[in-house]
């Protein structure tokens, strides 16, 4: 089974867990297993059906680029990881 | 620069991978033929500037654009008005990514300015200088607003906010209140209390860092057509042409196959020519007259208008033991963004203790937000920040613990295996190999033969990306071949693109003409930057080529009546396996190709894995002038990870203008702010960069330790030799009188300062 590592900053929602396995085939199912495990993560990792913009997966030590498309392997190590750039504005105030 | 180079480890010989052939593009290079976007004419030109703010953080109350407009020569203006609505979402720029509001805010400020220098209307009149005379005659009313120039003082509770709707996020987690930090990143691993207490020697130190510009030598500068039939293009310094056309879609809100983007050559970039500037101003005012606008940006513009990379403040803190074995690291990370989010944390995060195998550690990135241009990317951003503190703790402690600098550096040396306080764990990597040689090398024993002379050596890590990339290769009936590409040429590019395609296919790279084409004429490309290029547009020329080779050994098939299983392709030569008579060479067949059936012709469009990581060590003697401050440096050493050096003269520049760069932020460059927060110094007469008359030759040690993620092993290598000489200076200059320099600038007063203190304290 593949492996997740819990970045450090989802801790406090898996009580201190750091790492845990999850039947997966892609990302998407990575995630779907989390939340089941830890209800709560899925929302700090996705928005909108996708992964959130603040945050990149790592499969194997590489950056997906299909996002919770990507599959994954049987001994694979998934992290999550922020992403290059980013900010949050309030997405209730439109520029214009 | 004359250069003195050897190659070591090298894993494999090529026929021309690993040789030196004059570059595809030196001729028109050299005799200045060239086309620079500044060269750029076509009929009906207009030409654009743009009226920049006086303010460092302002609100714009009006805008009376009126006079301007009834001035004879000018055709139109264009304020953040005529700007369609920019989405909240974040666009992909190549090494980083930007919300498209605040792209589109930075183009053009809506209702704040927040930097001086920040673009507040864009003119269009019949020459450059009818153009400048009408900026003054837009009228703009301000109510200006107190700015924040460095980090810790924007994540102060009381810090005026640059933005009121920008709320700290913690992975998806957003805080309640609006602050100037956009992001806070942790890493924590093992148990950093108990490594400390099992640490004999500890140092913790603050380091600051200036801001700094890429400096790039080519202004930045667009010129637009918008069509009657409502196609745009856009010739333009960048590097990336993909970005131009989608963030300009993004932010002009038209289809992206509406627009062309047409690279020009490129007087530099380091990461400073991804993102866009003057593009959809240029756009925006040929779409009001119908005629084409060209834009080039005065050299203080580039300076205030532009994205310089981030000042900084690390607070790192290590234990080890005596016999040189890290116990515990913490480093505490503030990256000023600038004017919008997307400081280089992430990255500087994931660098500072990459060297490094750590059981313990923590690491707490900021992203914050001030009032000075939005940054940008420079050559391994966010890196030299990050190895500035670690590598001069690491030094300190050797001190402490009389242990020899690149002893301590091999006992706690990432290698294969190693997890890197981010998470994923180090494939193939050099890192050790790249410290042997360091230590093995003449400079690192040769005598310093003098006084208030000091040697410092440092060790950078850069982890490069992968990404998209397109080739194209046609077989001419001459037997050479033209590939085309979408990766501006930078450092020789072209060359090291051309050369892999060269080796596939068993040709001289003299046979093979490479060139960059436009977005229309190429298959998507990310940019040339993130020291992707030779790896991952050489893989696609690799991939190409192979379909080529098998293109080619099909028809031989055709025309010998053979069986495709019984012809084989082997360094230019297409040969039956056991007819001897029957063998082609690749002119041969090529000569051959237009009577059987066509040239042939090879698209690869690839996005590979197994970028692999780069590492690079720096070794620097110096030398003070007691009585005047000014350090000299009198020998460099750049010694650096490839995997292999595609062309091993152009590998060796990367790693020559990296070092000069690192050295020029380590010595003399800063953005200098008055106390209005306006930067005071935007000239190359005011902003100190080295030249050739201020340094010794730069010597260089390529180490090949084969990347197993790409087919010759390649690794980048544009970035990461930018990161040892900031430490490495600041570890000489304490070698050579006693003081550590613990900000850069290390300029000639603050050596002074620190040399008059450390006399302070010995007297007392």
């Amino acid at each position: 089974m593949p492996t997740v590592f819990i970045p450090t900053m989802l801790q406090p929602l898996t009580g201190g867990v750091k790492q845990t396995d999850i039947e997966a085939r892609n990302v998407r199912q990575i995630i779907d297993g989390l939340e089941e495990l830890y209800p709560g993560i899925k929302v700090r990792l996705v928005e909108d059906g996708q992964i959130r913009p603040n945050v990149s997966v790592a499969i194997d030590g590489e950056i997906a680029r299909m996002g919770l498309l990507e599959k994954v392997g049987e001994g694979s190590e998934v992290h999550f990881v922020p992403a290059i750039g980013g900010g949050s504005p309030d997405r209730s105030k439109p520029l214009k | 620069m004359d250069s003195s180079s050897n190659v070591v480890l090298s894993t494999q010989e090529y026929n021309v991978v690993g040789t030196r052939p004059i570059r595809h593009d030196g001729t028109d290079k050299v005799t200045g033929r060239a086309v620079y976007g500044g060269d750029f004419q076509t009929a009906g030109l207009l030409h654009g500037k743009v009226l920049r703010s006086p303010h460092a953080h302002a609100r714009i109350k009006s805008i009376d654009i009126s006079k301007a407009l009834a001035h004879p020569g000018v055709r139109a203006v264009v304020t953040a008005k005529d700007l369609p609505y920019a989405p909240d979402k974040l666009a992909d720029l190549g090494e980083g990514a930007a919300n498209l509001k605040y792209l589109s805010n930075n183009v053009l400020a809506y209702d704040k300015v927040l930097y001086k220098g920040h673009a507040v209307a864009g003119v269009a009149a019949v020459s450059p200088h009818v153009a400048e005379e009408a900026l003054s005659l837009i009228e703009v009313e301000y109510e200006v607003l107190p700015a924040v120039t460095n980090a810790p003082d924007g994540m102060k509770d009381d810090a005026p906010l640059l933005h009121d709707d920008l709320f700290t996020t913690f992975l998806g987690e957003k805080a309640e209140v609006p602050s100037n930090v956009a992001n806070h990143i942790q890493y924590v691993v093992g148990d950093v209390e108990k490594g400390f207490q099992e640490a004999d020697v500890i140092v913790e130190r603050e380091y600051n860092m200036a801001t700094v510009h890429q400096g790039y030598i080519e202004p930045t500068n667009a010129t637009a057509l918008w069509n009657a039939d409502g196609k745009l293009t856009i010739w333009c310094s960048t590097q990336g042409a993909f970005v131009v056309r989608s963030v300009a879609s993004e932010i002009l809100r038209i289809p992206v196959s509406d627009i062309k983007v047409v690279p020009m050559e490129i007087g530099g970039g380091f990461g400073g020519k991804i993102t866009i500037y003057v593009e959809p101003v240029a756009a925006l005012l040929s779409r009001k007259t119908g005629r084409p606008v060209k834009l080039i940006m005065s050299r203080a513009e580039v300076f205030e208008g532009t994205g310089p990379t981030c000042g900084s403040y690390v607070r790192l803190k290590m234990g080890a033991t005596k016999d040189g074995r890290i116990t515990a690291a913490q480093a505490y990370m503030a990256y000023e963004a600038g004017a919008y989010p997307g400081a280089p944390i992430p990255q500087g995060t994931m660098c500072v203790f990459a060297p490094y195998n750590l059981e313990n550690g923590r690491i707490d990135g900021y992203d914050v937000v001030v009032n000075k241009p939005k940054t940008s990317a420079y050559r391994a951003p966010g890196s030299p920040n990050a190895a500035f503190a670690t590598e001069t703790v690491i030094d300190e402690i050797c001190e402490k613990i009389g242990m020899d600098p690149v002893e301590f550096r091999l006992r706690n040396a990432s290698k294969e295996g190693t997890r890197r306080m981010d998470g994923p764990t180090y494939p193939r990597i050099g890192l050790v190999e790249v410290l042997e040689a360091t230590k093995g090398h003449p400079h690192y024993s040769a005598p310093l033969g003098g006084p208030y002379r000091g040697r410092g050596i440092g060790t950078g890590f850069w982890g490069g990306i992968g990404l998209q990339s397109s080739c194209n290769i046609s077989v001419n009936p001459d037997g050479t071949v033209t590939l085309v590409e979408g990766s501006t040429d930078i450092g020789g590019t072209r060359a090291a693109v051309a050369m892999q395609a060269a080796e596939v296919l068993g040709i001289a790279a003299e046979d093979v003409h490479p060139s960059v084409a436009d977005t229309d004429s190429i298959g998507y490309t990310a940019v040339t930057g993130g020291s992707r290029t030779a790896f991952a547009t050489g893989y696609a020329a690799y991939e190409a080529a192979q379909e080529v080779t098998q293109k080619m050994r099909e028809r031989a098939a055709t025309i010998w009546e053979a069986s495709l299983d019984d012809v084989e392709y082997a360094e230019g030569v297409i040969s039956h396996k056991s007819d001897p008579e029957l063998r082609f060479t690749f002119k041969e067949l090529a000569a051959r190709l237009p009577g059987t059936g066509g040239l042939i012709t090879a698209t690869a469009t690839v996005n590979p894995r197994g970028v692999g990581g780069a590492f690079a060590t720096g070794i620097v003697d110096v030398e003070v002038d007691p009585d005047t401050g000014k350090v000299t440096i009198l020998r460099y050493t750049v010694v650096q990870d490839a995997g292999k050096a595609v062309h091993p003269s152009y590998v060796e520049g990367q790693m020559q203008g990296g070092a000069v760069q690192g050295i020029g932020w380590a010595l003399n460059e800063e953005y200098f702010f008055n106390d209005n927060a306006e930067m005071v110094n935007s000239s190359f007469l005011d902003y100190r960069m080295p030249t050739t008359l201020d340094l010794p030759m730069m010597d260089t040690v390529i180490v090949e330790v084969a990347n197993p993620g790409h087919p010759y092993g390649v690794r980048g290598t544009g970035e990461v030799p930018i990161v040892p000489p900031l430490p490495a200076i600041s570890n000489a200059i304490y070698r050579a009188i006693g003081v550590r320099l613990l900000s850069t600038p290390m300029s000639p007063g603050k050596v002074l300062e620190a040399l008059w203190e450390k006399d302070e304290r010995e007297k007392s």
